[in-house]
């Protein structure tokens, strides 16, 4: 147990510095913060609402990490088999698990560090007003769920190719479903074409969205921690299956 | 140390591997030749657990890959094909990278680190990122990968692939040496890597195992083993031929090149057991005719010529 945590630790170190020797990533947390600040400041007329709320900066937050979270993501697995380090680092003393818990709790990491960067937000809302600080915090936890599951997608996705762009654009797809069939427009839509009320619940609750939102009133629900976690453990365990049935072939 | 039994892997309706058995003892190189697609990775694969095999057992030291993946890969060295290393690490930080799943930490990292780059000429790039590396450097920082820890067990998949004749000779000598307190697998396309570093061969041709022995013993197989070739100047080849086939032992006479007044024969033995001394009966024979000789020697046989009568004859091998 003791050498499995120590294997972990250093895969995710060696991870996460893996995303600080380019420019790429700084390049992706500097976009990640134009764009938050450019969606909540201009699309959500932040100052016009004269409210001491964070709604309208996490209300953006799925739509960003549908595009950021696969980018982090499709380079996880992909580049090892591209470059033939997975067989290097699988017939090291390490489990497949430990591999795979390494990169994403590297990622995981990573995104955290990006959304503190927009620690700003808070200060700015707390100079200007008095808002409710259990529910910015519940926005936060709510936001890094959300990019946990996008990084549980995108990690799966990328143990399917070798290909990064690939890995890329099908995450990107998953993310984007997972968003819509619990958005507002989409199931107003499946109402008007008649399917059936059963079918729509059921859609609807599947959605990352409907519980993004659910955990954004500031309420932490155990429905919505649960689905999150199911989530994240179905991905993962997938990504095992997906690299050990590679493997054989 | 390793012990492979029966190992067969199909891949889809394609047999790849067909029950492939050997042992390699500590102190003890093994050559592992076979020609391209033969099945040579996809065994060093299935040794080194990373690919899963149908049936049959690998065993390193006592323990068997399947069950006890962990010490049986601690146990071990692994020099993929192509030598893959992490290319946005420097050399230094992927050998600490290694080590430290190798389960070295601290001083002892650091020591393992240092000797390794050492012993694989890897000063110069130590702080040079693995993406910009010559391919000799990539090769052999993936071999420091390999024996950082130490291990019992090596297994090298084409360790001398894209070196230079030099950085070849080192790294056969390191070999070599490490192969007396280790228990080694090479594979090989090289058959002069053979001679120079290996105790014992086994070839393997369409999965099968249809070789295996210490060179000596397959180069003996080859039909130009025994046999002696001369080169003699100031006589016509045939009346040369004429006089050698009347040596004691001598089957037949070859004739390999005839120019500038001088004839190269090979002298071909009756049975491998009247090989010995013909070279001498050849020499008397030359002497009493008043040849002048510029060349006698006599041949051990050829490997490569082995290994393409036993990888080319598909039907000998189906009747093994």
């Amino acid at each position: 147990m003791n050498s499995s945590i120590k294997n972990i630790r250093t895969i995710v170190a060696k991870e996460l510095s893996s995303y600080f020797v380019s420019p790429v990533a700084y390049v992706f947390i500097v976009v990640f913060l134009m764009l938050s600040g450019v969606f909540t400041l201009v699309f959500s007329q932040y100052f016009e609402f004269n409210e001491a709320t964070l709604d309208p900066f996490f209300y953006w937050h799925p739509w960003l990490y549908m595009v950021f979270v696969p980018a982090v993501g499709m380079r996880l697995w992909s580049e090892e088999r591209r470059s033939g380090t997975l067989e290097l680092l699988l017939t090291l003393p390490v489990t497949v698990w430990q591999a795979i818990w390494g990169k994403y709790l590297a990622g995981c990491i990573f995104l955290i560090l990006c959304l503190f960067m927009t620690f700003p937000m808070v200060i700015t809302v707390n100079y200007l007003g008095d808002p409710d600080q259990g529910k910015i915090l519940c926005g936060f936890i709510g936001s890094l769920l959300v990019a946990f599951t996008f990084l549980a997608v995108s990690g799966l996705t990328s143990a399917f190719t070798r290909n990064q762009v690939v890995s890329f654009i099908i995450s990107l797809v998953v993310c984007f479903g997972l968003i819509c069939c619990g958005w507002q427009p989409v199931t107003d839509a499946m109402v008007a074409f008649d399917v059936p009320p059963d079918a729509v619940k059921f859609i609807t609750a599947s959605s990352i969205f409907t519980h993004f939102e659910s955990i954004q009133r500031g309420v932490i629900n155990s429905r919505d921690v649960v689905y999150y976690v199911s989530m994240i453990c179905f991905l993962i365990f997938s990504t095992n299956v997906v690299l050990n049935s590679r493997r054989a072939n | 140390m390793i012990k492979v039994d029966n190992l067969t892997k199909w891949f889809g309706k394609n047999l790849a591997v067909d029950g492939v058995s050997f042992e390699v003892a500590k102190g003890e190189v093994l050559g592992f030749l076979g020609p391209n697609g033969a099945g040579k990775s996809t065994t060093m694969r299935m040794i080194t657990g990373f690919i899963p095999y149908d049936i049959g057992t690998v065993t390193i030291g006592s323990y068997n890959i399947d069950d006890n993946p962990l010490k049986a890969k601690a146990m071990m060295g692994y020099l993929p094909e192509n030598a893959p290393a992490y290319g946005d690490m420097t050399v230094a930080a992927f050998l600490g990278f290694i080590a430290a799943l190798r389960g070295l930490s601290g001083r002892d990292r650091r020591i393992a680190v240092d000797k390794v780059i050492e012993t694989c000429f890897l000063r110069p790039v130590r702080h040079q990122s693995v993406d910009t590396l010559s391919k000799g450097y990539l090769h052999r920082t993936c071999f420091a990968q390999s024996i950082i820890h130490d291990p019992d067990v090596l297994i090298l998949d084409e360790p001398t692939d894209g070196l230079d004749p030099n950085q070849k000779h080192e790294v056969r000598n390191l070999i070599k040496r490490m192969g007396e307190r280790k228990a080694i697998i090479i594979s090989t396309h090289i058959l002069e890597e053979v001679d120079a570093v290996c105790s014992r061969v086994i070839i393997i041709n369409n999965g099968r195992l249809v070789a295996n022995g210490n060179p000596a013993e397959l180069k003996a197989q080859s039909k130009l083993a025994g046999s002696v070739v001369v080169t003699i100047h100031g006589v016509a080849y045939n009346d040369a031929a004429r006089r050698l086939e009347q040596c004691d032992g001598a089957k037949s006479v070859q004739n390999i090149a005839e120019e500038n007044g001088a004839c190269k024969v090979r002298v071909y033995p009756e049975s491998s057991s009247v090989a010995n001394g013909l070279a001498e009966r050849v020499h008397a024979a030359a002497s009493e005719s008043n040849w002048i000789i510029s060349e006698l020697h006599r041949e051990d046989g050829r490997l490569d010529e082995v290994f393409r009568t036993i990888t080319t004859s598909d039907t000998d091998t189906a009747q093994r």
